[in-house]
């Protein structure tokens, strides 16, 4: 049987909004100020803008809270499964009785939060193809004035100017100074690009700033100002001076230096390596130029030796024609003097046969005056016929009278 | 002063030149076109030789003033850099 309760007296029974009350005050009081370190799950931005999410270990969880004020100035995003410590107070929603983490600042476990920022930008516009080699433009080789994003009286700009004196005393230089670090530095750097663009004059930019700390240094890791890169029509040198790690600047842009110095030499070449390049050029074209024309003076002159004494050519012919004669003849001579004497031999009874020795006996040749032919039949001959008779020596012109 | 502010002109010029002095080199070029090849590279050089020995060393200072139009002054390099 259940016993019945104790009367008590009703006044020191609660409703449950004094239970929710006396709850949250003592929440109040005791967890005003609380460390904790835990995993963020279930993290969720609604449009009020406030961070709603689970704080958890591996037992226990509590609901949390942090409002847009606060979690507006984390440079980081929180993620699911990301361990965080974060500072807060305890409290009880009393409308419906919820425990209620409020949280006022947070920090990445294990890393620091501008690290992971860091971290989570570079993923970010990497996905985006920000950083891609094919992004990147060449530089101009010798450009017509060189642009500068930089601090005013600062060690990089001095560094800068002597570098580019040195190598290219004509380089016209157009400054356009910023705030480096803190809060301003940013939106000044991406507004330095923008007018750089729009003035023109420059086709190179330099951006860049000494070394410093990654506090120092956190304009050149801001989205905006990768983006301002990004987006410059005119290519340009990341310089940042800096110990450790590359910054997003470095990435984006399309050439990275590792200090202003050194972007400063990439940016010029370097005069008097260009100017005795010229000279050597003009040297070997003379000398090309000069190996040719001797050449062709030479082929001339060649030439001109075989045409000026033709008389010459012809009397060194002769002479070793002879000579060649000599030779033969000395060569053959047994066999010369014997076919000598067979030719006279030969001649002699030719000429005895020939129509001039016979001529030479008292006989001639008769002949038609038209046509040449020669008459050897008289019958063939009538009256009035014109012909020419050959005599040993002369010619006689006669006509028939008759033929018997 | 525009002619020779063109952005690739210098680099193009050298390549330029590389290429007839190696024409030359070879030695197979009928005289005339040797003296043609000779008289362009020179010209060239002059060229360059000027465009190097431009002296323009100004320091502008890139700012905008109240309208918020862009200008830039010509400025010292003391001012600059102390």
């Amino acid at each position: 049987m259940q016993l019945p309760l104790e009367p008590v007296a009703l006044s020191s029974v609660l409703t449950v909004s004094e239970l929710n009350q006396r709850i949250r005050r003592a929440l109040e009081t005791g967890f005003r100020e609380v460390w904790v370190v835990g995993e963020i799950s279930n993290f969720r931005i609604p449009p009020s803008g406030h961070c709603y999410f689970c704080l958890k270990d591996k037992r226990n969880q509590i609901a949390a809270v942090m409002f847009r004020s606060a979690s507006q100035v984390l440079p980081f995003r929180p993620e699911d499964g990301m361990e965080v410590i974060v500072r807060g107070h305890v409290g009880l929603y009393d409308v419906r009785g919820d425990l209620q983490l409020y949280v006022d600042s947070m920090e990445p476990r294990g890393v620091g939060s501008l690290q992971l920022a860091l971290e989570q930008l570079k993923k970010r516009l990497a996905a985006e193809g920000l950083f891609a080699e094919m992004r990147k433009r060449p530089l101009p080789f010798l450009p017509r004035a060189v642009g500068i994003v930089t601090a005013l009286k600062g060690a990089a700009i001095h560094d800068m100017l002597t570098v580019i004196r040195a190598r290219c005393p004509g380089m016209p230089v157009i400054l356009r100074p910023v705030r480096v670090q803190g809060t301003g530095a940013a939106p000044d750097i991406v507004r330095a690009i923008a007018d750089l663009n729009e003035h023109g004059g420059a086709d190179v930019i330099i951006v860049g700033r000494g070394g410093g700390s990654l506090e120092d240094l956190w304009a050149f890791n801001d989205e905006r100002v990768a983006r301002a890169i990004a987006a410059s029509l005119v290519p340009v040198v990341s310089a940042v001076g800096h110990e450790v790690d590359v910054t997003i600047s470095d990435l984006v842009a399309d050439r990275r230096a590792p200090t202003p110095t050194a972007a400063a030499a990439i940016v010029v070449p370097d005069r008097s390596d260009l100017l005795s390049r010229l000279d050597q050029f003009a040297l070997t074209l003379r000398t090309c130029v000069q190996r040719r024309i001797h050449q062709q003076q030479d082929r001339t002159a060649a030439l001109a030796r075989h045409l000026r004494n033709p008389r010459q050519v012809l009397k060194n012919l002769r002479l070793r024609i002879d000579e060649l004669a000599e030779r033969a003849a000395r060569a053959t001579s047994g066999r010369l003097r014997f076919a000598e004497q067979r030719l006279r031999g030969a001649g002699e009874r030719l000429h005895a046969l020939s129509p001039l020795a016979v001529l030479e006996r008292g006989y001639s040749i008769t002949r038609r005056a038209t046509g040449g032919t020669v008459v050897r039949d008289a019958s063939s001959l009538r009256k009035g016929d014109d012909l020419r008779l050959l005599f040993a020596r002369g010619i006689a012109r006669v006509r028939v009278e008759g033929t018997e | 002063m525009e002619e020779s502010k063109d952005v690739n002109r210098f680099d193009d010029g050298m390549a330029e030149l590389e290429a007839i002095v190696a024409r030359l080199e070879r030695g197979e070029l009928p005289l005339e076109e040797a003296l043609a090849a000779f008289e362009a590279g020179i010209a060239l050089v002059r060229v360059l030789n000027q465009r190097l020995n431009e002296a323009e060393a100004r320091i502008e200072l890139l700012s905008r003033d109240a309208d918020g139009a862009l200008q830039a002054r010509a400025v010292s390099e003391a001012e600059i850099k102390e």
